[in-house]
């Protein structure tokens, strides 16, 4: 009764600028904090002179690297068993690295302040390209770390080597492509920061941050700093966007608490836009060589691929403990493959850490792209149509679930539906004959396609942890006397509509209006342990939190209702919303009734306790498996090697769809993200490890002039292991969509024989890839 | 947060008193109308002027766009906006409609000046190069009057021009005469974008063949924003497909454009040609 389109409780606030945002949080006699950053992309620091700025009136704290250290604070750990500086020491690693934090009475005090620290460096050689990590004499980046020589970091793999090698030996058809996912950013409208305030009287601090983990960050807090957990309070107020970028805790933020605790006095931190597309976590960066191993009919056998991954600086993604390229080994997608195989090496080089952020459910954006592109390298080849193939090998509903031969286990799904209706809606045997005929005309015209199976809803606990910390999230849920209910989430919403359809899920099972539930979140005095919003697990984990608390209190209420109708709670069955008498649904009691009932006079069975209130914890036994296929058409001018986005059909499988409303806004966002990376996001640096995309006049973000009017299809397969059968759809629009475009500009660019492109397909590079000489996107152009 | 350096900031009432403040403040004052690119700068602290005029309360002085005296006079203070829905202006040289739908977004058009896009001088600016196309001539005021410079002579280099630290640019004059057509095509990576490269055009015919040519380049590193010797190849002869593209190959080997994020040179030399031949065809359409 509760399901289905509904508009966005948040949204009354968020349109009429009545959001909260940390930014927005004042506290009497706060101060504000700057951060000196690193011009140099690798530089040993000689000395940093603060005098200057500590003389600047209005200057109250300068806090440098020796500062920290002092506090056995200069380093902290991070989410990858790393350890990542707070403040640099002994050299700076990467352009905009953190170097010394001001604290002042006003912002332009701060800022002002920076100006007068003196900061020498001698500049080192800088390690750019990750290609050349690992050369003999590449200069040795973490020497901080005992006997590093060089610049790896790991070494993984997954899958069977022996058995996908064999099938490639006796292949008919082999296929190779090296391509790049490019470095992006997920540039959330709002930039990090943190709001400190440390009370020296109670002991007690408190972090307003924008963070998708508040619980993870009050416990990290806890064992880095030393700090009583009890004693710290982290609120996660409104958050302008997260995408992956808000799940670390980044130097400003240690910063803002040690600025705190030295002067006394609340700290306020905003990073402004360069800062956040220096520093921040960017995503991706995983240079690849796909190959495929098939039949001469189109018949997929194997599939293997090399990975170097480049972590920046520092090792600092964040996935679970077990897996350090996240689930990049979900790479055989969607197809019936009988063996695969894929290496990683991740390295270090002079640029920011990150890796897994922008929506990329632990890097199934990478392994979707990787084996997408791959399909179409091999219908290339084998002359086949792209979607054709795609059927000929995708997964049939009946081999469900399905044990992939990398060891994950697919939950449900009907393939070849999606895929048939996302051809029903773009008329595709029509687009090709279209095609056809502009062809004819020297007109360039692509048609892509590409089909995704995603992984989210990590964990369950005993795979998958990060830094120890299970992967499991609770809910609280209280029933007010008169039938009203708060739902409080360890889960945090960054723009994703947890407050309706959370709401929506308890007002689902206990037969209650959503507008009737208040879904509290976001602080961790008032919610309960969990790792929060990330993966797309918020709904697989979170949303199945909420629905078995609500069966508790449903129970809970089913003994209530018994003393009410003076029947045994056997039987009772719930109907319509409410419990009644087997065979006698007129006399039934709804939630409201029965809640007052149990705060009431009347008389409850021995150990009964008057409430209507649960706790529970949820633990996924798998993850959820959503899939789609999508379906993209543009057109490219030849003269300017421009791409227009002409079409783009979507069709998502994410199970049950609580409020279809919320997950169409979802995957609109992340079709635009997926137009924004295909066609003109990229992170390049220069030789020298200058940053050539720290604002939005170099790091570009797709508009709506740049994106079609999505065309939006469903299928649902709900899922097995969910006890609503919903399986997140958060990321699924941008681990699906790159591939689809990039597809299309290849497929467009077909006359010329190109198979491959990487992105941004930026008029430049594809002017130049026309021209049969591509250059390499992610390094300055020449 | 970005937030500038400390600055003294002056309203001015009028160009007297505008010119006035210039005067006091000295060089190290700017004139600020719409701010577009001025004030990111100083939040970028790329800039640190120590006093900001503004001069956003002229609008009665240097606001206004008209015919005068065979000329299309538009204020320095004209908006982009404002030059986009002006029929007067976009009726006579829809090479401004072409121009201004692409340049920035909405928002900064609101705000954004014509004077101010000149005067910035970045190298990739829009209309510097439809004015060259069009051979404006800029009025200058000064504490000694005014005096007028062709406009392709008002970039002096990247990010210098004609107007002297105690002058105010205040118009743009543009000669009207029958038989003209105009355009300009650009190509950005994304709507609002800075152009990778863009071209205007401006014909002039009479009695079958090409009386006037003005080509107006931007980001390929145009002298001066404009390309003679293209224009000079098509004087004379009658406008045509072949005439066009000839121009275009003469416009690109005459620029020098630099690698950026943007393109490879060889890539935006490629559209120096392609987006001239472009704006010819689609100026010659529009006579």
């Amino acid at each position: 009764m509760s399901y289905g389109p509904m508009h966005r409780k948040e949204d009354a606030r968020f349109i009429r600028g009545r959001g909260n945002y940390t930014d927005d949080v004042r506290l009497p006699g706060m101060l504000y904090g700057a951060i000196l950053r690193s011009p140099h992309a690798h530089a040993r620091i000689v000395s940093v002179d603060t005098s200057a700025a500590e003389a600047h009136p209005k200057v109250r704290a300068v806090i440098t690297g020796q500062t920290l250290a002092g506090l056995n604070l200069a380093w902290m750990p991070t989410l990858s068993q790393d350890t990542q500086a707070v403040l640099a020491t002994d050299k700076v690693r990467f352009q905009g690295q953190e170097v010394a934090f001001v604290v002042a009475e006003d912002a332009y005090s701060a800022r002002d302040a920076l100006e007068l620290i003196d900061v020498e460096y001698e500049p080192l050689d800088a390690v750019i390209d990750a290609r050349n990590a690992l050369d003999p004499g590449a200069p040795v980046i973490r020497d901080d770390l005992e006997g590093r020589t060089g610049n790896h970091i790991f070494d993984w793999e997954a899958g069977d080597r022996a058995r996908t090698d064999a099938l490639f030996e006796q292949a008919e058809v082999t296929v190779a492509q090296d391509m790049i996912y490019p470095r992006v950013h997920p540039a959330p409208l709002e930039t990090c920061g943190a709001l400190a305030d440390f009370d020296k009287v109670t002991g007690k601090l408190t972090v307003w941050c924008p963070t998708q983990a508040p619980h993870a960050h009050r416990t990290l807090y806890a064992m880095v700093a030393g700090l009583p957990e009890h004693k710290i309070r982290v609120i996660s107020p409104d958050i302008g966007g997260g995408f992956g970028g808000k799940v670390g805790i980044y130097p400003g933020y240690v910063c803002a608490i040690v600025g705190s605790i030295v002067t006394g006095k609340p700290v306020k931190w905003m990073e402004d836009r360069s800062e956040n597309l220096m520093s921040t976590a960017f995503a991706r960066d995983y240079h690849m060589r796909g190959e495929v191993a098939a039949t001469r009919d189109g018949r997929i056998q194997a599939i293997r691929v090399k990975v170097l991954a480049d972590h920046g600086a520092f090792n600092g993604t964040a996935q679970p403990t077990k897996f350090p390229a996240g689930f990049f080994h979900v790479f055989s997608g969607s197809y019936d493959i009988e063996a695969a195989h894929c290496e990683v090496t991740g390295v270090y080089t002079n640029k920011a850490p990150g890796g897994v952020a922008y929506a990329c459910s632990f890097r199934v954006t990478e392994a979707v792209y990787l084996v997408e592109r791959m399909v179409d390298v091999l219908a290339a080849e084998l002359g086949l149509d792209p979607a054709e193939l795609r059927m000929r090998n995708l997964l049939k509903p009946e081999q469900f679930p399905y044990t992939s031969p990398t060891g994950w286990e697919y939950d449900s799904g009907d393939y070849p539906k999606a895929l048939r209706l996302a051809m029903d809606m773009a008329g595709y045997d029509k687009l090709r004959a279209e095609q056809a005929d502009k062809r004819a005309r020297g007109e360039l015209m692509g048609i892509g396609v590409s089909f995704f199976t995603e992984a989210v809803g990590a964990g369950p606990r005993k795979h998958m942890d990060i830094l120890g910390l299970g992967m499991a999230d609770g809910a609280e849920l209280r029933v007010h006397p008169t039938g009203k209910a708060v739902l409080r989430v360890s889960c945090q919403s960054q723009g994703q509509g947890h407050e309706t359809t959370f709401a929506q899920i308890v007002g689902q099972e206990l037969g209650i209006p959503a507008d009737d539930v208040e879904v509290v979140h976001g602080d961790t005095d008032q919610t309960p342990f969990g790792l929060g919003t990330y993966g797309s697990r918020s709904t697989p984990v979170s949303g199945a939190a909420a629905a078995l608390v609500s069966r508790k209190v449903r129970d809970r209420a089913k003994i209530v209702a018994a003393a009410m109708l003076e029947a045994s709670p056997d039987d009772l069955e719930w109907a319509d919303g409410k419990w009644s008498v087997v065979g006698d649904p007129s006399a039934g009691r709804s939630m409201a009734e029965i809640a007052l009932a149990a705060h009431s006079n009347l008389e409850l069975p021995d150990g009964v306790e008057g409430h209507l209130d649960a706790v529970t914890v949820y633990n996924p036994p798998n993850l959820t498996y959503p899939f789609g296929a999508y379906i993209c058409v543009v057109d490219v001018d030849p003269g300017t090697g421009q791409v227009k986005v002409r079409r783009f059909v979507a069709v998502d499988d994410c199970g049950v769809r609580i409020n279809p409303m919320i997950v169409e806004g979802q995957i609109h966002g992340g079709l635009a993200d997926g137009v924004g990376m295909a066609l003109m996001q990229v992170m390049a640096f220069d030789e020298d490890g200058n940053h050539l995309g720290a604002s939005f006049m170099d790091y570009l973000l797709p508009t709506a002039m740049e994106c079609p009017s999505w065309e939006l299809g469903a299928t649902v397969t709900p899922s097995p292991t969910h006890p609503i059968g919903a399986k997140g759809v958060g990321e699924s629009a941008t681990v699906g969509s790159p591939a689809a475009v990039v597809n299309a500009v290849v497929d467009a660019l077909g006359p010329y024989g190109v198979r491959h492109a990487d992105m941004p397909l930026t008029p430049a590079n594809v002017w130049r890839v026309v021209n049969g000489d591509p250059f390499r996107t992610d390094l300055a152009i020449p | 947060m970005q937030v500038p350096a400390t600055f003294e900031y002056e309203r001015a009432d009028s160009v007297t008193h505008a010119l006035e403040l210039l005067e006091r403040y000295g060089p190290e004052a700017r004139v600020v109308a719409g701010g577009h690119s001025l004030i990111p700068m100083m939040k970028l602290r790329l800039a640190q002027p120590e006093a900001l005029i503004d001069i956003n309360g002229l609008a009665a002085e240097l606001g206004r766009i008209a015919v005068e005296g065979g000329e299309l006079a538009i204020g320095a203070l004209v908006r982009h906006a404002e030059l986009l829905e002006s029929a007067t202006a976009t009726d006579l040289f829809p090479i401004f409609r072409d121009a201004e739908r692409v340049i920035a977004d909405p928002i900064v058009r609101n705000r954004g000046t014509v004077g101010g896009s000149l005067c910035q001088g970045d190298p990739s600016e829009d209309l510097s190069a439809v004015f060259a196309a069009l051979r404006a001539t800029a009025v200058i005021q000064g504490p000694g009057g005014t005096r007028t410079v062709p406009v392709r002579l008002f970039h002096e280099g990247p990010y210098e021009t004609a107007v002297g630290p105690g002058e105010l640019l205040i118009q743009l004059r543009v000669p009207v005469a029958p038989g003209t057509g105009s355009a300009y095509e650009k190509v950005e990576r994304r709507v609002g974008d800075w152009p990778v490269a863009a071209a205007g055009a401006v014909l002039r015919v009479e009695d079958g063949v090409i009386a006037q040519a003005g080509i107006g380049l931007t980001a390929v590193g145009a002298a001066h924003f404009c390309a003679p010797e293209a224009e000079e190849h098509l004087t004379g002869r009658p406008p045509g497909a072949e005439a066009f593209a000839e121009a275009g190959r003469i416009a690109a080997e005459h620029c020098a454009p630099s690698a950026d994020q943007r393109g490879p040179a060889d890539y935006k030399r490629h559209l120096a040609a392609e987006l001239t031949r472009r704006a010819l065809a689609t100026a010659a359409g529009r006579i």
